[in-house]
């Protein structure tokens, strides 16, 4: 039976979203999530002059721990990523591939100054997560102006879209998840 | 999915960089190759061409600017990007005169790089590639064009001036009340014009404060107040090249519409904070449900701001005008909702129909859509019957205002429920419980929509 492994990392923060993101993900991608306590090493991830975490780094951690039984595996986490030649990124997944990361980090309105709206972040982090796990389920970047899977290259952008896949990635979805049993 | 997207070479020593650029563009939906030296470029470029090359300048034998040079010799159409370290900005400048597209310093902004890339594949005129994408966009805009339901009279004469307008760049105003479909018709005009290859950006100027509703049209800088330790992108930057959608204009602070006037008179507007303005080439759509000019005769609206939006009005009739439309949008609303949900309801009994067409539509389409989406949840398919319907403006009855846990429930769900206007998404989201619950919830105590 496939199964969505969600996985706090160095949690802080987002530790009271892990529920809730969870039940969300459970609904769009019509899969049991179970949370899993993975052992997840975010010093090896860190870059002391950046002062960010490798987002590519924790993705391989991720898949390394992965038990075969979970499908698609989501780690969520609060801190700064990067990946080595961009200045940020808000998540990473593998394309066609089982394994994603999300972060609120850059997600948080007060980071900007503006007051701070927890409906909002958690909002942008279940847009952001859908849209990684949307990669893994082999989706690139959607044209449709509201469709989930439209590129967000700055946080404001992220408000711009739905939290919905639009009919032809969500077809693309379902089909892919059909393939993965009930 | 077989079509010809855009390709990218990249070509650099460091595994992490091509790792990460290739997994960047990939999932961006271009085809990409990467290899580790400038000889494993050309040899690659003797099998095929690519439109974009990625070219890191510093790399053991030859470098990025030389590898531009034999490049070019080959495929002098191809558009270069260097990548440079901070250190080496003098030679990419170098490589510039020698005829790279541009270049950019690692590590890049993701926004930045997006844009680069859309321009080099832009400018790389020949643009098969550029083609195939403004196809796909195209189709895509076909979609959203008949997107708009209706044959009424009343929807026609909208949709004329819909087509007139989108061919020129004048400023729209749309008027009428909530929920008639105004945003859909700002999309429809920015879709069938010469802008739709870029996007448009709506802003809902009711929903926010005045001091965060200036920080949401212009952005700010990093440090422009206490705590703001980001920069901002602005809504007016975001519509560079596309649509600004100015939806209930009429909630603008005045002292707001001075600023924005002047940045609809010179297309330039200033970062909160920042010192210098910036240009933002954007055609500017508004829309209203109040009257205006009543606004501006109470002293609530600025009449130079009014004359200056109200150029090209466009009113949408509500929808106890356009009774005629009403079996039509039911159909559409039903089968948009039997995919979503996954279930086979195929349409409405005579006697649901009947009451559809007869009840007032306050809340005009988006009532109708909520009400559709409602019923289809408790309708036993094949029909939705009258039953099923949320139409009944029963006031609960009298039920005293208790403390018992279920009275403390009803009343809570009832006033998020009025608060998000009976958007179902939207108060599960509040709630924190799925839709199926809130409908449940809907049923069990008789709440209805006043
Ligand atoms: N003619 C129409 N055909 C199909 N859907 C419509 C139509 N008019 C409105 N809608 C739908 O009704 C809802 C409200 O429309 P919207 O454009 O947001 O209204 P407004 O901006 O006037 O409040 C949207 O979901 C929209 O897609
Ligand atoms: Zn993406
Ligand atoms: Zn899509």
């Amino acid at each position: 039976m496939p199964v969505l492994q969600l996985v706090p990392i160095l949690s802080g923060p987002v530790g009271g979203l892990v529920e809730p993101l969870g039940r969300r993900l459970a609904t769009v991608f019509g899969m049991p999530v179970e949370v899993a306590a993975t052992p997840i090493d975010v010093e090896v991830a860190y870059d002391g002059v950046r002062g960010q975490y490798n987002s590519r780094s924790l993705l391989a951690q991720l898949l390394a721990h992965a038990p075969k039984a979970a499908t698609r595996i989501l780690g969520l986490t609060g801190v700064d990523l990067y990946v080595p030649v961009l200045t940020f990124v808000f998540g990473e997944a593998e394309l066609d591939g089982r394994a994603a990361l999300v972060s609120s980090f850059l997600l948080d309105n007060e980071l900007y100054g503006l007051p701070a709206d927890g409906a909002l972040l958690f909002e942008r982090l279940v847009k952001e997560a859908v849209h990684e796990l949307g990669h893994t389920f082999g989706l690139v970047h959607c044209h449709r102006d509201t469709c989930v899977m439209t590129s967000s290259t700055y946080v404001e952008g992220i408000d711009l879209k739905s939290v919905e896949f639009c009919d032809r990635c969500l077809r693309a979805v379902r089909q892919k998840r059909a393939r993965l049993g009930a | 999915m077989e079509q010809r997207t855009a390709s990218i070479l990249v070509v650099d020593d460091e595994f992490s960089v091509r790792d990460s650029l290739t997994s960047w563009f990939k999932k961006d939906g271009y085809d990409v190759r990467a290899v580790d030296s400038a000889a494993a470029a050309l040899q690659a470029l003797e099998q095929r061409k690519f439109d974009v090359g990625v070219f890191d300048i510093k790399m053991p034998g030859m470098d990025g600017i030389e590898l531009q040079d034999r490049v070019h010799r080959i495929d002098p159409q191809m558009a270069v990007i260097m990548l440079t370290a901070f250190a080496s900005v003098e030679t990419a400048v170098q490589a510039l005169k020698q005829g790279a597209f541009d270049y950019v310093t690692k590590p890049i902004d993701p926004d930045e790089l997006s844009h680069l890339v859309q321009r080099a594949i832009e400018r790389r005129r020949l643009g098969e590639a550029n083609q195939q994408l403004r196809a796909t966009i195209d189709e895509l805009t076909e979609a959203a064009d008949g997107a708009i339901v209706g044959e009424s009279p009343a929807i026609r004469k909208v949709l004329a001036l819909v087509a007139d307008v989108a061919r020129t760049e004048a400023t729209v105003l749309i008027r009428g009340e909530s929920g008639t479909g105004k945003e859909l018709i700002a999309r429809a005009i920015h879709a069938q014009s010469s802008r739709r290859y870029f996007p448009i950006i709506p802003v809902n100027c009711g929903s926010l404060p005045e001091d965060l509703l200036e920080s949401e049209l212009f952005g700010h800088e990093r440090g422009a107040f206490t705590g703001a330790r980001q920069r901002r992108k602005g809504r007016i930057e975001m519509a560079d090249g596309g649509t600004l959608f100015l939806d209930e204009v009429g909630s603008i602070p005045l002292r707001m519409q001075v600023d924005l006037l002047r940045t609809l008179e010179t297309r330039e507007f200033t970062r909160v904070g920042g010192a210098r303005p910036i240009k933002s080439d954007y055609r500017p759509i508004c829309a209203t449900n109040e009257d205006l000019g009543r606004a501006v005769a109470e002293g609530r609206f600025r009449e130079d701001f009014y004359y200056r939006i109200d150029v090209f009005p466009i009113d949408v009739p509500p929808l106890r005008d356009r009774r005629t439309d009403i079996p039509l949008l039911v159909r559409h609303f039903v089968e948009q909702f039997a995919e979503r949900m996954g279930k086979p309801v195929e349409g409405v009994t005579d006697e649901a129909m009947e009451q559809l067409q007869a009840w007032s539509w306050p809340g005009n389409v988006r009532e109708l859509s909520n009400a559709i989406e409602r019923a289809m949840v408790v309708a036993s398919p094949p029909r939705i019957c009258a039953g099923d319907l949320p139409l009944r403006r029963a006031a609960p009855a009298a039920a005293p205002c208790g403390d018992s846990l279920a009275e403390v429930e009803k009343r809570h769900v009832l006033a998020v429920l009025e608060r998000t206007g009976w958007n179902i998404t939207r108060a599960a989201e509040l709630l924190e419980v799925d839709r199926v619950t809130v409908y449940n919830k809907i049923r069990k105590y008789g709440l209805a929509q006043k």
